[in-house]
């Protein structure tokens, strides 16, 4: 099979492009942030994407979704990269949708439909401190009468304060399987923290003191909790490399319509050498990582063996490539391109969330070498 | 139809196993490579085996026409062939400028006449040929190559100078440039003509490397023959079939980046932590790559990609392959570095040195950010 997009995933580009352009463009982004909105996102474009679909992706049919893949969820993540787009489409209808579709209990469909729909919002409560570590997790979960007690935190969990459910790591005891709970986020014994990053994302601190979770909350999966764990993030890595892709090319396009348009020592900067090989070198890497990514979502829905490792590739190499278009994005536009006033240097604020979501370059390289052998 | 391909999967698989010496899938140099030609020889016989096993199917070039004796394979199925001969490392059975570059130029552009003429001896790996592009005054300006040749009604007679012509000293005929309109734009006075090498007037000179091999000359003509029916293409619009033939030399150039490190890391991490992460970091590059470079070829064969894409695949893959090779001799310390004794005597070394020269032939990595500027971001031109 050809590794480039059939007609129909050409179609859906079309479409998911085409709404969020129209809907959601970086405007709307800073328009949420101008206005401090306390949800950092809009509910009604999130009803509509439900509309449109773009929650459906990876949901299967029996459940109310589209019975589709990664590169279908990764398309609608692309297109929201492009526009800036706050959304908790990656860890909801992504991460929250595969974990929550291993589930053997009533949690799948309890929930599935209701992401489907385009009503529930999940977030991912997976890391306790400043840099991704998804394997340190300190949560406890005891055994309790009714199910489990958790006591401890998480760090820096995106949207959680507008989540319907927690998805949440723990530890019955240091060095144990971990667990995958699914919470409320009106449960008992839950406090949040909300603040906002430097991209005016909204991502909150999570205290759970003596928080009882029923049994038929804890998610479990026909298999080990440890392999949906592992089967979650390399969903969401490749998710959010996708909407780096997205992006990288939306700060690409700006950049080089800068190169384009304006004029020094009576010529278009674009025609100066020193940029143009700069510019080329960049749309180069963008292109590695375009492929790496695809390659990655193609492993992903083909099961392969090889999943995770094509997971670790795309989202490092998505990452270093990201942080180059925004960095020769800001250098390149000069001034203006450190105005407040200007777009690109909400992409470059983006792209540094982004980059450290769920692994930076430097965490899966290492990760590479090592399952490398080395 | 996915049945079918699965079927085809299933049979090319067991036909490889049955046919591709296991001496086939060890890791070749550039001495085991088979060039074929006039005076081609196997250098043992699993090699010609091999060639042998692959040429009856025609996949010395499985997706050319099977009229002129190629493997006549759709793109998805030359796909499933590549996949299953990379699976067990088999290596590719003929070596040729006829088949990388030549031959899809003549494909596109060739008459009928010519196509049957020099398509099977290309495909039975009969003819080996040589690129007379570069001149000492035409390089990356390579537009501006002075070869005349000169009309004499029937025929034309060739006079100049090329240089870097790798294996001409082995080639048993060129494809070449030459000027055939010295009054018109540089571009509109190129014609793109083929010619015998022991055809009069032609001679060669090796020019030795830094790696201390030749494999390139200084090729001259003086008063060479050529024979009318030797131009491919349109009069003076050479430039046309030149461009098109540099795509399909650049994309696979653009390969030498599929190679890995994986083989030099034992250890690495106690003897020098930041070259292990540098390693790592050059996985991550290389895996990219692969990737990228199974999009390219599929977008490629499917004739979807820009046609400047393959300048953007053979910048990334060469200066990758580069990167590459200053790894494994930093990885290979002295032992790397050795330029005689020990069985091996400088293989590290001269492959190290031997990779310098992909970021230059096929057009520099500079030429080739330059098309990707112009062409592909439509930057201004100064
Ligand atoms: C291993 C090897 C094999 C080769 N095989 C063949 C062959 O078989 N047949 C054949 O015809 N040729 C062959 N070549 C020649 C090759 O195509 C040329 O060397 C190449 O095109 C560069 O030309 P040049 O050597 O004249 O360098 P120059 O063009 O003089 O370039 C010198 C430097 O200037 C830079 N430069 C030049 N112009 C520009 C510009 N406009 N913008 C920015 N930088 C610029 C170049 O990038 C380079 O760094 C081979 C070369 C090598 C190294």
């Amino acid at each position: 099979m050809p590794l480039y997009h059939d007609d129909e995933q050409t179609m859906l580009q079309d479409t998911a492009r085409g709404f969020f352009d129209e809907h959601a463009p970086v405007s709307h982004m800073r328009g949420l942030r101008d206005a401090k909105d306390p949800a950092g996102i809009a509910h009604e474009l999130w009803r509509r994407c439900g509309e449109m679909g773009f929650t459906m992706a990876l949901i299967p049919e029996e459940d109310g979704g589209l019975g589709l893949g990664h590169v279908e969820a990764g398309i609608v993540q692309e297109a929201i990269g492009r526009n800036l787009t706050p959304s908790p489409l990656l860890a909801t209808a992504i991460g929250g949708v595969v974990a929550l579709r291993a589930a053997t209990n009533d949690l799948r469909t309890e929930w599935l439909p209701r992401i489907a729909e385009g009503v529930a919002i999940v977030a991912l409560a997976l890391e306790e401190g400043s840099k991704h570590a998804p394997d340190q997790i300190t949560l406890k979960a005891c055994k309790h009468a009714d199910g489990f007690v958790l006591n401890g935190a998480k760090r820096f969990v995106p949207h959680a304060h507008i989540a319907d459910l927690l998805i949440v790591s723990a530890r019955s005891s240091p060095g144990a399987e971990p667990m995958l709970l699914a919470v409320t986020r009106e449960t008992t014994g839950i406090t949040m923290r909300t603040q906002q990053l430097a991209d005016a994302s909204l991502v909150s601190d999570i205290e759970f003191d003596d928080t009882v979770v029923e049994h038929s909350n804890v998610l479990v999966p026909p298999r080990d909790t440890g392999a949906l764990l592992e089967e979650i993030l390399n969903a969401v890595r490749v998710g959010a490399a996708a909407e780096l892709i997205g992006l990288a090319d939306g700060a690409m396009e700006r950049t080089f319509a800068y190169l384009r348009d304006r004029k020094q020592f009576g010529v278009e900067i674009g025609s100066f050498q020193a940029l143009q090989h700069r510019a080329a070198h960049l749309y180069g890497e963008v292109e590695l990582a375009r492929a790496a990514v695809l390659k990655a979502q193609r492993e992903l829905d083909g099961g392969s063996g090889d999943r995770s490792r094509h997971a670790m590739v795309a989202k490092a190499i998505a990452s270093q490539a990201a942080t180059l278009a925004v960095q020769e994005g800001v250098q390149m536009h000069g001034g203006i391109g450190m105005t407040d006033e200007h777009d690109i240097g909400l992409f470059m604020k983006r792209a540094r969330v982004l980059a450290e979501l769920y692994g930076d370059t430097n965490y899966h390289a290492h990760r590479l070498a090592s399952v490398n052998g080395y | 139809m996915t049945d079918d391909l699965t079927q085809f999967r299933k049979e090319t698989r067991a036909w490889l196993q049955s046919n591709c010496p296991l001496q086939m899938r060890e890791p070749q140099t550039d001495e085991d490579l088979y060039w074929g030609g006039r005076d081609g020889a196997f250098a043992n016989s699993a090699q010609k085996q091999w060639f042998e096993a692959m040429l009856s199917r025609g996949w010395t070039t499985p997706d050319w026409p099977t009229e002129y004796g190629g493997g006549g394979l759709d793109p998805e199925r030359a796909k499933i062939l590549r996949e299953e001969m990379s699976r067990i490392n088999a290596r590719p059975p003929l070596s040729s400028f006829g088949i990388w570059m030549l031959g899809p130029a003549l494909l596109k552009y060739g008459t009928e006449e010519q196509k049957r003429y020099h398509l099977p001896p290309i495909i039975r790996g009969e003819i080996r040929w040589c690129q007379g592009y570069s001149e000492p005054g035409a390089g990356s300006d390579l537009a501006s190559v002075a070869t005349r040749a000169e009309d004499k009604g029937d025929h034309w007679v060739v006079n100049g100078q090329k240089i870097w012509t790798s294996y001409a000293n082995k080639a048993d005929w060129i494809f070449c440039l030459v000027r055939t309109d010295p009054t018109a734009p540089k571009h509109l006075g190129i014609s793109f003509v083929l010619f015998d090498m022991r055809t009069p007037g032609v001679s060669t000179r090796p020019i030795r490397l830094i790696s201390g091999n030749s494999p390139f000359c200084e090729t001259f003509f003086d008063d060479v023959v050529v024979p009318k029916g030797n131009l491919v293409g349109t009069l003076h619009r050479g430039w046309d079939v030149a461009k098109y033939l540099l795509g399909h030399e650049r994309e696979m150039i653009s390969a030498m980046g599929l190679g890995e490190v994986e083989s030099i890391t034992t250890g690495i991490s106690e003897i020098d932590p930041l070259l292990r992460s540098q390693m790592a970091l050059f996985d991550v590059r290389a895996a990219a790559f692969r990737a990228c470079s199974e999009l390219f070829l599929d977008e490629f064969r499917a004739g979807r990609a820009h046609p400047a894409k393959s300048s953007m695949m053979k910048y990334v893959g060469t200066e990758l392959n580069k990167a590459r090779h200053e790894l494994l001799m930093s990885a290979g310390g002295f032992e790397a570095a050795r330029w005689s004794g020990g069985s091996d005597a400088g293989a590290s070394a001269q492959a190290w040195l031997r990779s310098k020269g992909n970021s230059i032939e096929g057009g520099t990595s500079e030429v080739q950010l330059n098309i990707v500027a112009k062409r592909i971001l439509s930057l201004p031109s100064t």
